[in-house]
């Protein structure tokens, strides 16, 4: 808590208010996905952040959708917002251009906690979208690659053609020591890669469980089995973390629509340490 | 303890807006005791009572000539801290750019409510932490809730539906006041016991004809709140409650809670407590000028939980199941204390007479029955 109010006082940003800023560049991940570069120079010494948390990201006059930043934390001069199109907001930002204005507020929620991490193997394990907020911890993790043990990613999407940060992927396997496991629920003709859910690459790493932290981000179901599979292979609970999604209207904890039975998402996580959140997983409609 | 006679209070209603407070009191409208601009003491129910059951309110004439022998209404002071409609930004186009204009809290009212009951005083306590005590503070909050004025009123009736002994908020005014009346009429007296809660409520009695109350009266007050403490019209049984809601998340009385259950957010609506909200985004016809509103929102709203995926919560089971355990467990763990102040208004507004304290005792109930075997 106390973390997330300096950075929000080290942007200057009223909690409650948007602020306007330009996007600078698109680029379309795939036929529904795209990211948006913002040009954050508007904030002195640019727009401070922890790798996992999200913005309010607003369109004039046609609503706000909390959306996690996907860029560099040590690049705060621009912002990444990697966004996938489902419904009117996220529509809406997907028709803006090069030079138009969005809003934001923010940066609001906990992170990915990498200090727990050092010395440590780390497994990341992401499905579809779930990529997104994980992206900075890897630029962050990178930019200290000596400090941690193997980095490892797995990452799943439906088709070949729906994931995310391709270039990069490769990049990130071929320079830089990571290992990066990709599946496809479904393949093409192109595809030489695996095929099946994301659980199902856990067959071809093999863990040094104990010294291992695991950062776990998809779809609920996935994140589910990722945990249950996680448990299996004896990475303790302590040490695996996992962002929770939930209808966020303030971000701030005033509105009531992210409760998760006790917690609020908006405000102790997105992230949390898997022991917090076990139990209620189970519960069906909480 | 101070007294004040009746025909002094005007005095007090005078001192406040002689200190540039708007006063905010209860008042008879439509059929029901209702909070409003109050200009006179005349304008209070005198000589009005309500009667109020699961499902039915109404007020009649009392037999004496009190002015608050009677409970809490359908509105709470939530209604002015935490509007029911507020504007959070407006913004115009400027070419391709937009630009923001937030909507500062400067001068905001200075209210003064007048007849806050004891589990009212609760109520914005519960407030005050959601709304000003996390790493974020709602300003528009803060600066009403800063300049608010309690003129608080003890209960010395009580009402069919109200259960504030069982949660520990009253009927007694423990805190948070500036000044505690309470009403005490016999054969042949009518004066209010002053007590002051405040730096502020000692300057407004100080402009008030009063004097010191001598032993009798001071035993007069602690007879008629005893009184109202044990007639007290229902009861909640709060032992290990917390604990009975985590243990009973698919007991079978959620289902049977919501064949009754209409989903009209009633409830939501007339408890003090309830916080949740909603935004608006709208725009004028040219598209020159937008605007961003937030309104009262309640868990039992359709859309309230919906995710890429569908809604999280999609029947009036698990809607009822969150407004009860966020109320008696949830809120514990969230912040420090019960959502519940046992003011009695969601029992009381529900079409269908839905009472929290007996689905909260059936479920003690029906967990009692599984685990006896
Ligand atoms: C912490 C957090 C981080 C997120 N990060 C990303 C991200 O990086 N990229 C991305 O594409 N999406 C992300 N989402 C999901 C994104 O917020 C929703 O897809 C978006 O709000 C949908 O809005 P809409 O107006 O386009 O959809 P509509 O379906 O038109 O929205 C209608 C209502 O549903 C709510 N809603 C719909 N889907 C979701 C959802 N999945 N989560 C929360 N509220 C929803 C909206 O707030 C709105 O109230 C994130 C959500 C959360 C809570
Ligand atoms: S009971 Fe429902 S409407 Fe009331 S505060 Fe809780 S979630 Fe919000
Ligand atoms: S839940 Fe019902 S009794 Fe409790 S504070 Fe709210 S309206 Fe009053
Ligand atoms: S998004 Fe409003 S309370 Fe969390």
């Amino acid at each position: 808590m106390m973390r997330k109010s300096q950075a929000l006082e080290a942007n200057a940003l009223d909690p409650m208010t948007t602020h306007p800023v330009m996007i600078r560049k698109i680029i379309w991940e795939n036929d529904d996905t795209f990211t948006l570069t913002l040009d954050m120079s508007g904030f002195a010494g640019g727009f401070r952040f922890l790798p996992g948390q999200f913005n309010m990201v607003y369109v004039y006059g046609v609503g706000e959708a909390a959306v996690s930043i996907s860029s560099d934390p040590a690049r705060p001069g621009t912002l990444d917002h990697t966004i996938h199109r489902v419904g009117l907001v996220t529509t809406s930002l997907a028709q803006k251009k090069r030079g138009d204005m969005i809003g934001i507020r923010g940066p609001f929620g906990s992170s990915w906690s990498i200090d727990v991490a050092r010395g440590k193997d780390i497994c990341i394990a992401s499905g579809g979208i779930g990529l997104a907020p994980l992206r900075p911890v890897i630029y962050s993790l990178l930019k200290k690659r000596e400090d941690f043990g193997r980095i490892i990613v797995l990452y799943g999407g439906r088709s070949p053609l729906d994931l995310l940060y391709r270039v990069e992927l490769e990049k990130w396997a071929s320079d830089a020591n990571v290992e990066v496991l990709v599946t496809v629920d479904r393949g093409d003709s192109s595809w030489k890669g695996h095929i099946g859910v994301v659980t199902s690459l856990f067959q071809y790493i093999k863990l040094d469980a104990r010294e291992t932290v695991a950062y776990v981000c998809g779809p609920e179901i996935m994140m589910k089995y990722t945990i249950d599979e996680l448990d299996r292979r004896g990475v303790p609970q302590s040490q695996t973390y996992l962002s929770m999604e939930r209808n966020m209207k303030c971000a701030v904890g005033f509105c009531g629509h992210c409760q998760f039975g006790p917690t609020f998402i908006c405000k102790e996580g997105p992230v949390y340490p898997l022991p917090r959140v076990r139990h209620l997983l189970d519960r069906k409609e909480l | 303890m101070f007294i004040v006679e009746l025909n002094d209070l005007q005095g007090l209603l005078t001192a406040l807006q002689a200190g540039g407070f708007t006063v905010i009191g209860p008042t008879v409208k439509d059929g029901a005791i209702t909070f409003d601009t109050l200009s006179s003491i005349e304008e209070l129910p005198r000589g009005w009572s309500d009667v109020q059951e699961a499902g039915s309110y109404g007020i009649r004439h009392s037999e004496d000539d009190t002015l608050f022998s009677y409970n809490v209404g359908p509105h709470s002071w939530k209604k002015f801290l935490f509007p029911a409609r507020l504007r959070l930004f407006s913004a115009r186009k400027a070419g391709k750019a937009f630009e923001v204009d937030p909507v500062s809290p400067s001068a905001p009212p200075k209210y003064a409510f007048l007849g806050v009951r004891s589990c009212e005083l609760a109520a914005i306590a519960i407030q005050d932490k959601i709304f000003m005590s996390g790493p974020y503070a709602d300003k528009h909050y803060t600066a009403l809730r800063k300049s608010a004025c309690i003129i608080a009123v003890n209960c010395v009736h009580v009402g069919g539906t109200c259960f504030c002994a069982s949660m520990g908020t009253g009927p007694r005014a423990k805190d948070g006041y500036d000044l505690v009346l309470t009403e005490i009429r016999t054969d042949d007296r009518h004066y209010f016991v002053a007590q002051m809660g405040s730096p502020l409520g000692k300057g407004l009695l100080q402009q008030v004809t009063h004097r010191e109350a001598d032993q009798k009266e001071r035993e007069q007050v602690e007879k008629a709140l005893k009184a109202a403490h044990d007639r007290m019209g229902r009861s909640l049984d709060t032992h290990n409650l917390p604990r009975l809601l985590e243990d009973n998340f698919e007991s079978p009385r959620w289902e049977d809670v919501a064949k009754r259950c209409l989903s009209c957010a009633n409830c939501t609506m007339v408890c003090p407590t309830c916080f949740c909200s909603t935004v608006e985004d709208v725009t004028d016809l040219s598209g020159e000028h937008a605007e961003r509103w937030r309104r009262w929102d309640s868990c039992f709203t359709t859309d309230f939980t919906k995710v890429a995926g569908g809604n999280i919560r999609m029947s009036t089971r698990t809607r009822y199941r969150q407004w009860l355990t966020h109320k008696l467990c949830n809120w514990v763990e969230q912040f420090g204390t019960y959502g519940c102040v046992g003011c009695g208004r969601c029992i009381t507004w529900c079409p269908v007479g839905i009472d929290i304290t007996a689905e909260a005792a059936a479920i003690r109930e029906t967990s009692m029955t599984t685990t006896n075997g």
